[in-house]
């Protein structure tokens, strides 16, 4: 019987979540790495026992991890990640530059064809690439070497590279976001890249139209059409129908279009979700209930999904990486809180349950549909 | 010569040990040298006690011995005699933190 399989980073370890097909009962194992920040933990699409984890903390700086047994056990592997050629400035919050330095990873894509080939995106904002399994790891400094690098300011989290989309369909093109510099585009399989923020507007920058300086909070795309992308911005929803050459807003009647994930049902390209959360210093959701908002329209047409969330005094986060959709049908949601709940839903958000109520902090949540 | 060394309770995970270590240093005992030596042996400990890059200690770590506070020492200056005799320990300590 199918099953799945939940990657839970957290601020204080990593949590493994299993469940057979039907998603009702769930084994929970952790923490692993128990007192570390865990930012992120991913699969290799091409083989499910190849897992990769982010873990940091101020003390001891970045490690990275990998299981070759589906997270059974673990080992350490290369965590040196050194910019490519003299790394040079961005800019600082007081306008100075400031030399780029690595602090962490953010977030880790396994090839799509390749266990051994990963990428990273690290703060400071970069993009390396592993082709070794993660022993070795090199930057794709075309990206940093981009003119409007030097532009490019850190947001109140860290100027971090979160969002890694590789184009199932093109091997070539690679897309990335920023915070706070937006999104970019590679048509050579990282070699060049360039802006793709045309139609964002951000009035919190001098030039809300500028190409670059955006604080773009995640990127989704279903995998049958990478040509069209949701945007989840600081502020706004927003699509493009063009593979990022262009972006229209598609915020709608949602309650705040501010908020961190945004995601796509695994079955059906034009049905999305993401969570409305009150903002600008807030972030919680509005009014104390926690609600994920679904539109099967591709956007602008909104409706709340509340049976199984708190609907009162619910005052917890939902970070950028930490919502997730399986491949099973009915597709199963997830996603995980700043409260250390992760609640699923089995019928595409119709009802939710929480499978976990009282972890750390979560950073974030993927998931593995395992045959 | 073997140098003892005492590293912080994440590290030892990290690195699979319990309690003290014992690294086999080749010539001057420094805090440089311990921490080569302790690196190879245990290659998974780099980056976490000194930046890959700049080789500088980590801010939220400290070296201590013979109860010393070797932290802001030159990395080449030679360790205490009882250190480099197996006396004392070499301690690498993650600082308090958190309030």
């Amino acid at each position: 019987m199918s099953g799945v399989r939940l990657l839970v980073g957290t601020r204080k370890g990593a949590f493994i979540l299993t469940s057979d097909g039907t998603r009702d009962d769930w084994n929970v194992e952790g923490p692993l790495f128990a007192g570390w920040e865990m930012y992120h933990l991913n699969a290799s699409p091409a083989d499910p026992n190849r897992l990769y984890a982010s873990q940091s903390t101020g003390w001891h700086g970045q490690v990275v991890q990998r299981s070759d047994d589906g997270g059974e056990t673990w080992e350490p592997i290369g965590n040196e990640f050194t910019y490519d050629g003299v790394p040079g400035t961005h800019q600082w919050y007081d306008g100075t530059q400031h030399p780029w330095e690595f602090a962490r990873i953010w977030h880790l894509e396994p090839s799509l064809t390749d266990p051994d080939t990963v990428y990273a995106g690290v703060e400071d904002a970069a993009l390396f690439r592993s082709s070794d399994g993660g022993q070795t790891w090199q930057e794709l400094s075309g990206l940093r070497n981009h003119p409007s690098a030097g532009s490019w300011q850190p947001g109140a989290g860290g100027m971090c590279l979160h969002t890694i989309l590789l184009d199932p369909s093109d091997p070539e093109r690679i897309f990335v976001a920023i915070s706070a510099a937006g999104a970019f585009r590679s048509d050579d399989a990282g070699k060049t890249w360039r802006p793709i923020n045309r139609g964002l507007r951000s009035e919190q920058i001098p030039n809300p139209t500028a190409e670059v300086g955006h604080c773009v909070h995640r990127i989704a795309m279903h995998r049958s059409r990478p040509g069209v992308l949701y945007m989840q911005k600081h502020w706004d929803v927003m699509r493009s129908d063009d593979a990022g050459e262009s972006w229209y807003e598609t915020s709608g009647n949602l309650p705040t279009d501010f908020g961190f994930p945004i995601d796509v049902h695994a079955h059906e390209p034009e049905t999305i979700y993401v969570v409305p959360i009150k903002s600008d210093s807030e972030h919680y959701p509005p009014d104390g209930k926690l609600r994920v908002y679904r539109s099967r329209t591709g956007g602008n047409e909104w409706e709340a999904l509340t049976n199984g969330l708190p609907q009162r005094n619910c005052y917890v986060n939902v970070l950028r990486d930490a919502m997730a959709v399986d491949a099973l049908d009915p597709c199963g949601v997830y996603f995980g809180t700043t409260g250390g709940q992760v609640y699923g839903s089995a019928n595409a958000g119709d009802s939710w349950s929480p499978i976990v109520r009282d972890l750390p902090s979560v950073v974030s949540v993927e998931v593995q549909t395992l045959a | 010569m073997i140098i003892r060394v005492v590293l912080p309770a994440h590290l030892r995970t990290l690195a699979r040990v319990d309690g003290e270590l014992k690294v086999d240093v080749e010539g001057p005992a420094t805090q440089r040298s311990v921490l080569d030596a302790l690196e190879a042996a245990y290659p998974m400990l780099r980056g976490t006690m000194r930046d890959q890059t700049t080789q500088e200690r980590r801010a939220f770590l400290r070296f201590f011995a013979c109860e010393q506070d070797l932290s802001n020492e030159s990395p080449d200056a030679p360790l205490p005699d009882a250190v480099a005799t197996g006396a004392e320990p070499y301690l690498i300590i993650g600082a308090m933190a958190g309030g």
